[in-house]
């Protein structure tokens, strides 16, 4: 049997950790395949219902991903993140939802083997805790209807 | 109905030799809403945007992925080709194949499926676009130059004499910076301050540059065009309009065994100074951590002698603030100090001393008046040994980059010496000797041949005393690692050049990146060398990166260049790409319920309480609006409403969730 390629969908801000994974494919750093990043302004954007959306269509791992404290270029928009995750992480546990299912991290926009680092051990990670199955029981929602405009 | 235009570039075969370009394309064009699909080598070429164009026109395109490079590189390439063919550019997005995909994965049918998710992610999202109109905001033409050494000097006369105002702030007393510190200048052994000082009192007599100097940033807001700086103007305990810089004062004061900055520590001034003769401005601060009225509320000796009454002891710091459109930061570097070398002695040993140190020796208006002279006992060095890369290019010094402007220094103190004690003989410890720039190798070899400095290729484990002589052990590598002991009168160590302490704070300040070593980022490595990612704030000289002089002046004049262009324009158009409340037929209104939670999320105080009233002036409902001036578009507010009624131009909810939902289901 082939090995369990997770789906991994990587929440990012567009000033350091896009700008920082942009770097990594100037250093041409190779990392895992397995990783699809989509681009906000800033972390502080992140509406965490967009994590459990994730997960509810099938993402097995999630990272969300900004600048450094004190780094944001919005000033403190990371911090609304880290906060909201510090929150988001006890409802995740209290609900059941797997949080070592989501990574957390800073990457700067110098920081591009960091990011490939991130990936590759978020990758590994995932790829031994298996496909999020287990979202489903958690999370029970009428069969859903697909609609897309 | 959506009709959407895929394009997918090759990048010569920065994107092909990875990805099936034309598997992509033809994949694309079978999605719903695809009306048109391509692959091609070079989009942003001419006939790759004629591509993008004509289909537009042809077909009637209502939005256009273009997947090739990162969008922080050709988005506005792409956005501006839509807006010619008549499409709104904000109906333009960008898949990035090139660095997020084809560079960072290998060939193979994972990272072809990779570079279609990216894909379908983007037509997705586009099929959600909004037609949008750039924002104009007006400039405010004054630049503000922050550090007044050799890069920030050439910054400010460079605007300047485009005719815009400069505002040049400088934290000592003096500017000048580092160059007015060096003796001669490689590779030509001009004498420094000869050639620097003109342009330091050019600076002070400009009319459109405003010198502020003691001088630090305390705060910027705002955005490119129209930030708002606050300047903290220490206070120098004198009055400048009063004070003619007849050093009176610094006669006669009685502290004077403080050790001089600008000599690196090797001669001494008094409490009230002026950092060195050729000053600019040419006036006095009182150093109020050695001065002893500061200390013991008594002596006031510079006020008995002061001619004019000038000295306020009771001066604060004063806070000015400045409107300013541009942003120049040209604040240098340091040398790491050498008690970072404990094997080599610094400190135990007060003959081994820095770079810099051994650049005011060397110096005419220096402590020994360009003598070389010891500083333990004042004797001319008959052995003299130069170590290059003290710290640099040493990972386990945590410094693994090249500081640049060792090997050429080291080559013109070699020679300095060299002139200057007939006799004596000079070593050099290097790793390799990097000599890249006009003339620059020809003057190491001059330094070798003609003045006949030992180069010995190899480094150095210790320095220790014996006798009287600095014991330098090292090896020569091209003697086989043969032991090589040197003993040696004087010892100077080429210590790394590394970012300012407060580097760190100050790009905080101005929310730009700094990279590992906590010099300041370019926007782009090779394409963008004086950009920050920050718009309207540039850099110039060593705060990016170890740099010599020529290099310094020239990006100055470049990061110079940018300001004036920016300054040509009397608008500036702004992305559209800000935060909206949602506004709704009454009597709804908006579905805002007025519980202003953005208002305290919003960094920029962009969101204001807005009173809906109806037709007799009664207000009927509370809610927020934002200010498209004052938003910057972090968003921070969308996700913080409840009732989800902002939403964020151009990162919309409908936006997010479709991303998230094309990602992950194939259809």
């Amino acid at each position: 049997m082939a090995e369990f390629e997770p789906k991994i969908v990587a929440f990012v801000c567009n000033w350091c950790t896009y700008a920082g994974a942009d770097l990594t494919g100037t250093s041409r750093i190779k990392y895992a395949s397995n990783v699809r990043i989509i681009r906000f302004p800033c972390t502080g954007r992140i509406d965490y219902m967009l994590l459990l959306k994730a997960f509810d269509e099938g993402a097995d791992g999630i990272i969300v991903s900004g600048c450094h404290p004190n780094d944001c270029h919005y000033t403190s928009g990371n911090f609304h993140a880290r906060r909201r995750w510090i929150m988001f992480r006890s409802l995740c546990n209290f609900t059941g939802i797997d949080t070592n299912r989501i990574k957390f991290s800073w990457v700067s926009a110098a920081e591009g083997a960091k990011w490939a680092d991130i990936v590759n051990a978020t990758v590994k990670s995932i790829r031994e805790l298996g496909p999020y199955t287990e979202y489903k029981k958690v999370a029970k929602y009428p069969e859903k209807e697909v609609n897309h405009g | 109905m959506s009709k959407i235009g895929v394009f997918v570039c090759h990048c010569g075969e920065n994107i092909s030799a990875t990805v099936d370009c034309a598997k992509v394309a033809e994949t694309a064009g079978n999605w719903d809403g695809v009306t048109f699909s391509v692959d091609y080598k070079y989009m942003c070429s001419d006939p790759g945007q004629s591509l993008i164009k004509n289909a537009i026109t042809e077909k009637g395109l209502t939005g256009v992925v273009v997947a090739s490079c990162s969008p922080r590189m050709h988005e506005p390439t792409f956005r501006k080709a839509c807006a010619e063919a008549g499409l709104n550019p904000f109906m333009c997005e960008m898949a990035n194949l090139r660095e997020h995909c084809s560079w960072v994965h290998e060939k193979g049918e994972a990272t072809t499926e990779k570079a279609i998710d990216l894909v379908r992610i983007l037509v997705e999202k586009v099929k959600y676009n909004h037609e949008l109109t750039s924002i104009k905001v007006p400039v405010t033409k004054t630049a503000l130059v922050i550090g007044g050494g050799i890069a920030g000097i050439q910054a400010s006369l460079d605007i300047a004499n485009t005719g815009h105002k400069v505002i040049l702030i400088e934290k000592d007393p003096s500017i000048g910076g580092h160059m007015s510190q060096l003796s001669e200048t490689f590779p030509t052994l001009d004498c420094s301050q000869c050639i620097l000082t003109p342009r330091m009192v050019e600076v002070a007599q400009h009319p459109n540059i405003t010198l502020y100097t003691y001088a630090e940033l305390e705060s910027l807001e705002g955005f490119i065009g129209n930030f708002k700086a606050k300047i903290r103007k220490k206070s120098k305990s004198i009055d400048e309009k009063l004070c003619t810089g007849c050093a009176q004062c610094t006669t006669k004061c009685p502290v004077k065994k403080i050790p001089s900055e600008f000599n690196e520590g090797l001669g001494k001034r008094t409490a009230i100074y002026v950092p060195f003769p050729q000053a600019v401005p040419n006036k006095p601060v009182i150093d109020r951590k050695n001065c002893t009225y500061y200390i013991k509320g008594k002596c006031k000796v510079c006020e008995i002698v002061c001619p004019t009454g000038a000295i306020r002891f009771d001066q604060e710091d004063q806070i000015v603030e400045v409107e300013i459109g541009a942003i120049v930061i040209a604040t240098g570097f340091t040398v790491k100090q050498p008690d970072f070398f404990p094997e080599y002695g610094y400190g135990k040993h007060a003959d081994v001393i820095t770079g810099l140190q051994f650049e005011r020796l060397a110096s005419a208006s220096g402590p020994t008046l360009g003598e070389i002279r010891r500083p333990s006992d004042g004797k001319v060095p008959e052995k003299i040994v130069f170590l290059a890369c003290a710290g640099s290019r040493d990972p386990a010094k945590g410094i693994p980059y090249c500081s640049k402007i060792c090997c050429m220094y080291i080559a013109k103190h070699a020679m300095l010496y060299q002139h200057k004690v007939h006799g004596g003989k000079s070593y050099v410890f290097y790793m390799d000797i990097r000599a890249g720039g006009k003339q620059y190798e020809e003057f190491v070899r001059r330094a070798i041949e003609d003045d006949g400095v030992n180069y010995i290729r190899g480094r150095v484990s210790k320095i220790y005393e014996k006798n009287g002589k600095l014991i330098v052990s090292g090896v020569d590598t091209l003697l086989n690692a043969m032991p090589v002991e040197i003993e040696a009168d004087m010892v100077v160590l080429a210590t790394a050049g590394v970012a300012n302490e407060g580097a760190e704070e100050l790009a905080q300040k101005l929310h730009i990146s700094y990279d590992p070593y906590k010099f300041f980022a370019e926007a782009h490595p090779k394409l963008k060398p004086v950009e920050t990612n920050t718009a309207g704030i540039f850099l110039a000289g060593a705060c990016q990166a170890p740099r010599d002089i020529p290099e310094s002046v020239a990006m100055a004049s470049g990061a110079a260049v940018k300001v004036a262009g920016l300054f040509s324009k009397d608008e500036l158009t702004r992305e559209p790409i800000i935060a909206v409340v949602n506004r709704q037929a009454p009597p709804v209104y908006s579905s805002c319920v007025g519980c202003f939670l953005c208002v305290s999320a919003c960094p920029y105080q962009a969101i204001e309480k807005e009173e809906i009233k109806n037709r007799n002036g009664e207000v009927i409902k509370s809610v927020a609006k934002v200010n498209p001036g004052l938003c910057q578009g972090c968003g921070t507010c969308v996700a913080f409403c409840r009732t989800k009624s902002i939403d964020i131009q151009g990162y919309t909810h409908e936006q997010m969730y479709t991303e998230v939902m094309a990602l992950l289901n194939e259809y």
